[in-house]
C-alpha cells in the first residue's frame, strides 16, 4: 500500500476531481452516450457522480468513463481496469463509456506513442482509490466510526458488523469532500489489474454493430467525397463539373482550397460524382519521383553532419587502426498506414456551433486546428469520439477532420466525409522514406568503433542516438540529416525505430558473423560493456535489456534449432519497453517462411495479459509484414499504389503461424505496449532468412511483387 | 433507379438505387446495416463479406442489380443471439484489436465451416486469405476458426 496526495500533480488529477462531488445525475441516456449495458433490464433511474471518471448507481453498477480515444490498442478495457481495481469493485459490475473530448475534466486523450497507460497509471489508480475512500468515509460518517476501521471488497464496505453496497451509500458519498490523500494498493493485492479481461466491446464488434466513424448517420446528413490534387506539387487550376452533376443522389459540388467535394444522398453516388469530375492541375512546387529521393538521401549519407547528434572517443582514429571495417547501408521506403477504415469523419457547422464526430487519435490538437480553420473559437467546436478502424499513426493528423469541417460550412449542411481506399492511400501522410549507413571498425576480435548516419525525408532526427550501442562503445558517433520533401509524412507505428531497428540489429548481425562471435553473445558482452564501464550517458537499462534478450534464448531454445530450421536474433528498446526476439525460418522451397516467433518483452506490469499478448503480436506480424512486403513509390509526384491490389499487405497464411509471448514478471509502472514489439521483429526475420538462404538484406521490401528473396 | 426486391437475413426489402450500386452500399446506406464494412471497394481485403446463396461474397463488387432474388446474409443475420459457433470462438480468442475488419472475418469463416467443417490449417489460410487484418490479428483468427469448427 502507497499513500498518495491527490492533489499532488494539479495536471493530471485535480482537472478529474474538479467534478468531484457534483451531486447526483438524473436520467442517464444510455442511447446517447452509446455505453454497453451488460444486463438492460438493471439499467438503473438514478447515478451517482463521484468524479468524472465514475458514476456509481444505487444497484451497484458502476460506469467509467475512458477517456482516451480506442484505436485498437484496447485502451477502452485498460483504463477502466486500472480505475475499478483501486475502487475495488467487481469486474462484471463495470460498465465502460466512451468520454467525448472534455479538457476541463481529463488530460492527454491521445492515442499515440504507446503512452497511454505510462501517462495515466497513477491518476487513474488516484481516481478509483479517491472515489474509494469517499465511499467509505460516508459509510464511516453513516455508522460514526472510523474510516480506518472498514475494509471493502468487490463494491462492499464492511466493518465493526456493519456492512453496506456502494450502491447504497454513493448518494452520501457523491456529497463528500475530496480526500486529501488517498492508499493505493500494493500491486500484489491487485484482484483485476493483471488478469486478463475479455475486449469491452466484444459483443457488439461480434454483432456487427455500428461502432466506427464510417458507421455514422445523423438526421440529414449528406455524404462527401473529395477530389484532392492527384500529385504532391500540384494545385488546382480549373475544374468541369457538369457531368458530375447528372449523377443521380449528387446535391451540390464545392471547391474549398485546392480540393472539390461532392455532396450526394448516398456514399455511392459521391463516389461516383468524384469520379466524373474534370479537373485541370498545374505545378505548384517539385514533382518528386522515388528516383530523385533515393539519389538525394545517399548524397546526404555521404555528407559531413554539421553537428554530430552524439560523439564518443574518437571513431576515425579507430577506422584507420582497424583490422577490417564492415560498412552497409540500409534502405526503406515510404509507406502508407492503410487502417483498415479509411479516413472519414462527420461534421455539422451551424451559426452557433461546430459539432464533429468520428475516429480522431488527437482530439484535443485537432479541436484547436478546426477551430483556427474555422475562425472561431474552440469552446464553439464540439468533438465527440467513435471507436477507430486503425489509426497507425494516420490518425494524428486531423486534416480530414478540418477538410470535413470546410465541406459542412461551406455547403451549409451536416455531411459525412468520406475517403475511398484510393483516397486514403494517395492523399496519405506518409511513413518518411530513409536511408541509413552503419560503418564498424574491427580490431583483435573486437568491434571498436561504431558509427551511423541517417538521412530521410521530413524526418526530423532520424536515429536514436542514445540507443544501444550507444555507452557500450567507447569510439561512438552518430549523424542525422533531413531531406526536405513536399510528400506528407509523419508518424507511422513506432516512428523511425520501425526501420531504424531492423537496420541496426540486421547490421549487428553482420558484425557478430565477421568477429565470429555468436549474435546473442556479441550483444550480450556490449550490454556488460555498458554496465561495467558505460561510455558517455547512458540513458537505458542495461538490466532490463540483458534481461529480455536472456529470457527470449532461454525460451526459444537459442542455438538449439531444429532442422531445416534457422533462427535470427534482433533486440530493442523503445517506448519505455525492452524487446527481444527470435524468428525461425524454414524454406519452403525456394521461399523462406516464417514459421516462429519467440518474443521476451518487459513493459511493467501487464494490465490486461489477453489484450497485451494481441497487441505484442500483432505488432510482431506487422512489422514482419512491412518489412517482408510494403513497397510504396511516386512518379511526379504521383503516389503509384493506389489501393490493396498494388500495396501489399501481410496476409492470412503469411503470417508465423506460432507467435509466442513471454513477459517479464515485475512490479515496474507499466510502459508502451502498441508499439515496442514491432521494430525488432524484421531485423529477427531478415537474420534467420540470411541464415536459410545466405543472402543478407539490406532493403525493404524483401520481396518486391511476387519474386520471392535469394 | 430502379426498384430491387432484396432478401436480407430473412426479411424483404424494396429499394430504388441505381443498378451499378454495389449491394455493400445499398446494406450500408439504404438498410442501415452497417455491420459490413467498406475496406477497399475492390474485393482485396473482405471487409466487406457477406453470404450471398451461402456463400463467402465480397459486397463491394456486386451490384445490387445481380444479387436481387438471392438470399443475402449479413454479420447481423449470423445468428439471432450472438452465437453462432464462430461468433462465440470470437469471443472466447478475444480476436479483435481494432475489430474493424472482423465482420468480414467472421463471414468467411462461417462460409467455410458450413461447406468444410473440418478445415486444415491449409485450407483456413484459403479460405481466409482473402481477409486483410490490419491489426495483424491473425495468429488469433486462426485459433478462433479451428476452436469454432470443433464446435459446430
Ligand atoms: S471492401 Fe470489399 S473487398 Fe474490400
Ligand atoms: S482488428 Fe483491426 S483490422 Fe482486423
Amino acid at each position: 500500500m502507497s499513500i498518495i496526495a491527490t492533489k499532488h500533480n494539479r495536471r493530471s488529477f485535480l482537472k478529474v476531481s474538479t467534478a468531484a462531488g457534483g451531486g447526483i445525475v438524473l436520467g442517464f441516456n444510455w442511447a446517447l452516450t452509446g455505453c454497453s449495458p451488460k444486463d438492460a433490464a438493471k439499467i438503473p433511474a438514478e447515478w451517482h457522480k463521484l468524479n468524472g471518471f465514475l458514476k456509481i448507481a444505487s444497484d451497484g453498477l458502476i460506469t467509467i468513463m475512458s477517456p482516451n480515444p480506442e484505436v485498437g490498442q484496447n485502451i477502452k478495457t485498460a483504463i477502466p481496469m486500472i480505475v475499478a481495481e483501486e475502487l475495488d469493485v467487481d469486474w462484471n459490475n463495470v460498465i465502460v463509456e466512451q468520454a467525448p473530448l472534455n479538457t476541463d475534466v481529463f488530460t492527454r486523450q491521445v492515442a499515440g506513442g504507446s503512452q497511454s497507460l505510462r501517462h495515466g497509471w497513477t491518476s487513474l489508480r488516484t481516481t478509483g482509490a479517491t472515489a474509494r475512500q469517499m465511499l467509505v468515509n460516508a459509510a464511516a460518517k453513516k455508522w460514526n466510526v472510523d474510516p480506518a476501521s472498514l475494509t471493502t471488497s468487490d463494491g462492499v464496505i464492511s466493518g465493526n458488523g456493519n456492512s453496506i453496497s456502494y450502491g447504497d451509500i454513493a448518494s452520501e458519498a457523491s456529497r463528500l469532500e475530496v480526500p486529501e490523500e488517498v492508499a493505493l494498493k500494493d500491486p500484489k493485492d491487485f484482484k483485476i489489474i493483471g488478469t486478463s479481461r475479455g475486449n469491452v466491446d466484444i459483443e457488439e464488434i461480434i454483432a456487427g454493430k455500428p461502432l466506427f466513424g464510417l458507421d455514422t448517420y445523423e438526421e440529414g446528413m449528406q455524404y462527401a467525397v473529395a477530389l484532392r490534387p492527384p500529385a504532391f506539387g500540384l494545385k488546382l487550376k480549373s475544374f468541369d463539373d457538369s457531368e458530375s452533376r447528372k449523377v443521380n443522389g449528387v446535391n451540390d459540388v464545392i471547391q474549398f482550397g485546392n480540393k472539390i467535394a461532392v455532396l450526394a444522398n448516398s456514399t455511392w453516388a459521391a463516389i461516383k460524382g468524384q469520379k466524373a469530375l474534370k479537373a485541370e492541375w498545374e505545378e505548384d512546387s517539385k514533382l518528386e519521383s522515388t528516383a530523385y529521393h533515393n539519389e538525394e538521401l545517399i548524397k546526404l549519407l555521404n555528407t559531413k553532419a554539421d553537428e554530430p547528434r552524439r560523439k564518443d572517443g574518437n571513431v576515425e582514429a579507430q577506422f584507420t587502426r582497424a583490422d577490417k571495417i564492415v560498412e552497409k547501408i540500409y534502405e526503406a521506403p515510404f509507406l502508407p498506414h492503410c487502417p483498415l477504415e479509411p479516413m472519414n469523419f462527420f461534421a455539422n457547422v451551424t451559426a452557433e456551433k461546430a459539432e464533429l464526430k468520428g475516429p480522431i487519435q488527437t482530439p484535443e490538437r485537432t479541436r484547436k486546428q478546426v477551430a483556427e480553420v474555422l475562425g472561431r473559437p474552440e469552446s464553439e467546436v464540439f468533438i465527440d469520439l467513435t471507436r477507430m478502424g486503425g489509426g497507425f499513426g494516420r490518425r494524428l493528423y486531423g486534416d480530414f477532420v478540418v477538410e470535413s469541417a470546410q465541406i459542412s460550412e461551406l455547403a451549409k449542411t451536416p455531411v459525412k466525409l468520406v475517403f475511398t481506399r484510393e483516397d486514403d492511400m494517395t492523399a496519405g501522410t506518409y511513413r518518411p522514406s530513409s536511408k541509413y549507413r552503419f560503418k564498424a571498425a574491427l580490431k583483435d576480435g573486437k568491434m571498436t568503433a561504431y558509427q551511423l548516419v541517417g538521412a530521410g525525408t521530413n524526418i526530423g532526427n532520424a536515429t536514436r542516438e542514445d540507443n544501444f550501442p550507444a555507452s557500450a562503445m567507447e569510439h561512438y558517433l552518430v549523424e542525422s540529416h533531413n531531406m526536405s520533401s513536399n510528400i506528407t509524412t509523419g508518424a507511422w507505428r513506432a516512428p523511425i525505430t520501425n526501420f531504424l531497428a531492423y537496420a541496426e540489429q540486421a547490421f549487428l548481425d553482420e558484425v557478430a558473423e565477421e568477429l565470429g562471435i555468436d549474435p546473442v553473445q556479441f550483444r550480450l558482452d556490449l550490454f556488460e560493456q555498458a554496465k561495467s564501464n558505460p561510455t558517455g550517458e547512458l540513458k537505458y537499462d542495461v538490466d532490463k535489456s540483458i534481461g529480455v534478450i536472456k529470457l527470449a534464448a532461454e525460451k526459444g531454445n537459442w542455438g538449439k534449432a531444429k532442422d531445416g530450421v534457422s533462427q535470427g536474433f534482433s533486440s530493442y528498446y523503445s517506448h519505455n519497453t525492452y524487446v527481444a526476439e527470435i524468428a525461425e525460418v524454414r524454406m519452403d522451397g525456394n521461399t523462406p517462411k516464417v514459421t516462429k516467433v519467440v518474443c521476451a518483452i518487459d513493459c511493467g506490469i501487464v494490465v490486461n495479459p489477453v489484450s497485451a499478448i494481441n497487441q505484442v503480436q500483432g505488432g510482431i506480424v506487422d512489422g514482419i509484414g512491412h518489412a517482408m512486403y510494403g513497397n510504396f513509390s511516386f512518379a511526379n509526384g504521383q503516389p503509384q499504389m493506389s489501393n490493396f491490389d498494388g500495396f501489399r499487405l501481410i496476409r492470412h497464411g503469411e503470417h508465423p503461424p506460432t507467435i509466442e509471448v513471454h513477459f517479464v514478471k515485475n512490479t515496474s509502472d507499466p510502459t508502451g505496449l502498441g508499439e515496442p514489439s514491432l521494430p525488432p521483429s524484421g531485423g529477427a526475420v531478415a537474420n534467420a532468412m540470411y541464415k536459410a538462404t545466405g543472402v543478407r538484406l539490406y532493403k525493404q521490401p524483401f520481396v518486391q511483387g511476387e519474386i520471392n528473396i535469394g | 433507379m430502379a426498384i430491387f426486391n432484396l432478401n436480407v437475413n430473412g426479411n424483404q426489402h424494396q429499394v430504388d438505387v441505381d443498378p451499378d450500386t454495389p449491394i455493400l452500399w445499398v446494406l450500408r446506406d439504404e438498410l442501415r446495416l452497417l455491420g459490413t464494412k467498406y475496406g477497399c471497394g475492390i474485393g482485396q481485403c473482405g471487409a466487406c463479406t457477406i453470404h450471398i446463396d451461402g456463400n463467402a461474397s465480397r459486397s463491394c463488387s456486386m451490384q445490387v442489380s445481380q444479387v436481387a432474388d438471392k438470399k443475402i446474409t449479413t454479420i447481423e443475420g449470423l445468428s439471432e443471439e450472438i452465437n453462432h459457433p464462430v461468433q462465440n470462438a470470437w469471443r472466447t480468442h478475444d480476436v479483435p484489436q481494432c475489430g474493424y475488419c472482423q465482420a468480414g472475418q467472421m463471414m468467411s469463416a462461417s462460409a467455410l465451416l458450413s461447406i468444410n467443417p473440418s478445415p486444415t490449417d491449409a485450407e483456413i489460410e484459403t479460405a481466409m486469405r482473402g481477409n486483410i487484418c490490419r491489426c495483424a490479428t491473425y495468429v488469433r483468427i486462426h485459433e478462433a476458426v479451428k476452436t469454432a469448427s470443433q464446435n459446430l
